[in-house]
């Protein structure tokens, strides 16, 4: 590989991967955020305020590191990938430029009212800018998603003189239906994140035997929503994502499988290590049959392997994807497992005295961290060797002008900055799990906070 | 079309420096105006809850002119790799400088986070006046129109066929840095004296009245530099009279920012400050149109709205939506400024 194209394809890899670790919290924590204030309101407990407080801190927290980690990917597109720009800045610039109109503004303006004009705003009007911290994540969580979709299944353009793509029909690029179902499947794994953390925290606190009265909170809100989210994650979403890879990049889904040869009754492959030199799976273990009646809705349905296709149109890191995919839906697997029983715990009344659920839920902090990130790395390396699928190969899409040894500088630069982020990420979430859903809005005798952050 | 895409890319650049521009000048004066801990808390108050917003015009006006002109997006932004890389973490160590500082008590960790913030703020008003500076002066575009401009060479402006040996830095550049430099010290000046009493209000606009002569010497030099490097900027000016009005508003909003200082006003002055910066830049803008980046090497190669321009289609749809983002944006902004307008007092209500 070409060395100034590796450095390119790290770059953007490393950033983004850095990155979505905090969008995802916050996107998920947004709706269940929206949730606690509601209940706060109804109920007129102010318990479910400051559980909502508490939230909005480490939300705050999460927002800043994943705003300044999102500027370099949309710097990216030009500064790394120019001539994929040049390509197709003429429709994806529609969805890039809209997420800044439509929902950084948003964002931004209530992300600061909610977090520090609850007491100028009146509970309603902080509800409302609940609301719209919520919505302002999710439509940019829509239009990122609508990018990424459009570099998987191109629609609604026209190829212009110059070579470009050019937008030629809005709604369907808007309205791509391999948008939707990524979206879908990308807000549900999210708020999986989201319900996944919040239980965990509740969790430490019960186990703890401190603020146990949010714990509670945090357990059940956290484990209602996981289990809702990890069933919808399986299906109708992770369902409908799958069959539109299967009808739309068939080279995809073979090489997700590492399904080689052609044939009726493809076996789903659970476990087993990918051999592309001798084109098999090795220590497989397999349910005959499964794969095509998941992609085809019938036992006896040919499945295309990737000896179909010619070899130089196959995703170049096989054997990545297949181990991405795998964890992804294995773990997909085990969350629906622990969320089912934690609930069945908690509708007997038995959850908050079983110490061996709430280290299991506890411990499964990191997991769902892990399970998005391979969701995304399936589908970014599912898509190679294309950039845009059929229409432009990734060796062609770096900026050319950019040298190996300055992308590598900068890249370097990255690390070494997101390391000091990192650290200083946990070390401050660390303080807010330990101060704890406090007494007085939070502030926990502190000064009151001259920004953001608001602590 | 592509005219109007090029009046909103402008006035939403014009927007970000106005907004942002106040709470970086609030940066770099951060460790000089505010003496006590109090007082640094005062101005971190004063930009707290609007910074993250006015950021975001930066992300705005970014993704409107990658969604307008893609090419220019492309090849302005591959071209500028490393200041542009510099620049991403200069936010965000500023972004951590705002936020972070704030969750620490301990004096030595607040101290190194102030620093933190003041010197990035004092460097990215230096590289957004470079980076101006370098649109104006020209890249050295090839035939393939891309580019790229290691940070600085022999600091010499150069064109034609030496026109390929320009650097990110050379005097001008530099200059232009130092221009945006003091301009958006006495812009952050006059804004933490407007949400400011006592001696910090007082110190504040005394920063500002030292920067004005200076501000007032810059824009004539800058001028004289400009015209002397590029005299084709004249072009606009002599075919529109009514480019003239620009440098009225220029000189005019400078005077009327003096006025307002020595009557103590500093909301009349901190409202001229920044017709002051829209006026300089939508000079600027003016001079360019309707090239978007100019050629160094070849005014041949240079790029402008109709060489880099999105299609048709596109444009006119986004014309659509655009215009209602900016309505709903604008919205936010009014309702968010009235929430906290006034002063910032410490011991007041918090936030």
């Amino acid at each position: 590989m070409d060395s100034a194209l590796l450095v390119h394809r790290l770059h953007f890899a490393f950033t983004v991967t850095f990155h979505y670790l905090f969008p995802q919290l916050t996107m998920g924590l947004a709706p269940l955020i929206v949730v606690l204030k509601t209940l706060g309101l109804r109920r007129n407990d102010e318990t479910y305020n400051r559980a909502a407080q508490f939230w909005a801190r480490i939300f705050g927290i999460n927002f800043v590191l994943g705003v300044v980690t999102g500027i370099p990917m949309e710097f990216q597109f030009g500064t790394n990938w120019s001539h994929f720009s040049r390509f197709a800045g003429g429709v994806i610039g529609q969805t890039l430029g809209m997420e800044g109109m439509f929902a950084f503004f948003l964002e931004s303006a209530f992300l600061g009212l909610f977090l520090y004009g609850e007491k100028r705003l009146g509970p309603r009007g902080h509800w409302w800018s609940a609301v719209a911290v919520f919505l302002g994540s999710w439509l940019s969580g829509f239009f990122i998603v609508a990018t990424d979709a459009w570099m998987q299944h191109p629609v609604g353009y026209a190829k212009a003189a110059d070579g470009s793509a050019q937008l030629t029909s809005f709604w369907a690029l808007v309205l791509n239906p391999w948008a939707w179902w990524q979206y879908a499947h990308n807000m549900s794994g999210a708020v999986i994140t989201g319900a996944f953390v919040m239980a965990s925290i509740g969790a430490f606190y019960l186990l703890w035997g401190k603020f146990v009265e949010f714990g509670r909170i945090f357990v059940r809100v956290g484990v209602v929503a996981g289990l809702i989210f990890s069933v919808l994650q399986l299906f109708p979403t992770g369902d409908g994502q799958g069959r539109m890879i299967a009808q739309n990049q068939p080279v995809t889904l073979a090489a997700m499988e590492a399904l080689f040869a052609t044939q009726p009754g493809a076996p789903l492959v659970l476990i087993g290590q990918p051999n592309i030199e001798e084109r098999k799976i090795d220590n497989p273990l397999v349910i005959p049959s499964a794969l095509s009646f998941l992609t085809y809705r019938a036992w006896e349905a040919e499945v295309k392997g990737l000896n179909a296709f010619p070899q130089d149109e196959w995703p170049t890191n096989i054997e990545l994807l297949y181990y991405s995919y795998h964890i992804m839906v294995g773990l997909g697997t085990v969350f629906i497992a622990i969320m089912v029983i934690a609930a069945f715990l908690l509708w007997r009344g038995r959850l908050f005295e079983n110490r061996w659920m709430l280290w299991i839920l506890l411990l499964a902090l990191p997991f769902p961290y892990i399970a998005n990130t391979a969701g995304w790395i399936t589908a970014e390396i599912g898509r190679q060797p294309w950039l845009v699928f059929s229409l432009m190969r990734t060796a062609d899409g770096y900026s050319k002008t950019v040298s190996a040894g300055n992308g590598l500088f900068t890249l370097l630069g990255f690390m070494g900055m997101y390391t000091v982020l990192g650290i200083f990420f946990l070390f401050l979430v660390r303080r807010e799990i330990e101060h704890g859903p406090g007494a007085e809005g939070g502030s926990h005798g502190h000064e009151p906070a001259p920004a953001l952050s608001a602590h | 079309m592509e005219t109007l895409w090029f009046m909103i890319v402008a006035v939403m650049v014009a927007a970000y420096v106005v907004l942002d521009g106040f709470d970086l000048g609030a940066g770099v004066i951060y460790l000089g105006a505010a003496k006590t801990p109090s007082e640094r808390r005062t101005i971190m108050r004063a930009i707290g809850p609007v910074w993250d917003g006015n950021e975001v015009w930066l992300l705005a006006a970014g993704g409107t002119l990658y969604f307008a002109f893609p090419l220019l997006y492309a090849s302005s932004f591959s071209g500028f790799y490393l200041p542009l890389m510099m620049v991403l973490w200069l936010l965000m160590l500023r972004g951590i400088g705002i936020e972070l500082g704030a969750h620490m008590e301990n004096p030595v960790w607040r101290g190194f986070f102030d620093v933190i913030f003041s010197v990035s703020s004092i460097l990215l008003c230096i590289f957004f006046g470079a980076a101006l500076g370098n649109v104006v002066r020209g890249v050295p575009l090839a035939q393939d129109q891309y580019f790229f401009e290691p940070l600085w060479t022999n600091f010499r402006v150069n064109y034609g066929t030496a026109g390929t040996n320009n650097g990110i830095l050379d005097w001008y550049t530099v200059m232009t840095g130092v221009i945006a430099l003091v301009t958006l010290t006495a812009h952050g000046s006059l804004y933490v004296a407007t949400k400011t009493e006592d001696d910090l209000n007082r110190r504040a606009r005394t920063v500002a009245m030292w920067a004005w002569p200076v501000q007032l010497l810059l824009t004539f030099l800058g001028l004289i530099a400009t015209v002397s490097i590029r005299p084709g900027v004249l072009d606009n000016y002599k075919h529109h009279a009514i480019g003239f009005a620009i440098p009225v508003l220029v000189f005019g909003s400078l005077a009327v920012m003096m006025h307002g200082m020595i009557k103590r006003s500093d909301k009349m002055a901190f409202v001229a400050s920044a017709l002051y910066i829209v006026g300089m830049l939508v000079g600027a803008a003016f001079a360019l149109y309707p090239v978007v980046l100019p050629a160094s090497t070849d005014a041949a190669l240079n790029l402008t709205i109709y060489n880099t321009k999105a299609g048709e289609h596109g444009l006119a749809v986004g014309f659509t939506w655009w215009i209602l983002g900016m309505i709903l944006a604008l919205g936010y902004f009014f309702f968010l400024f009235r929430m906290f307008k006034g002063k910032v007092r410490l011991e007041g209500e918090g936030y």
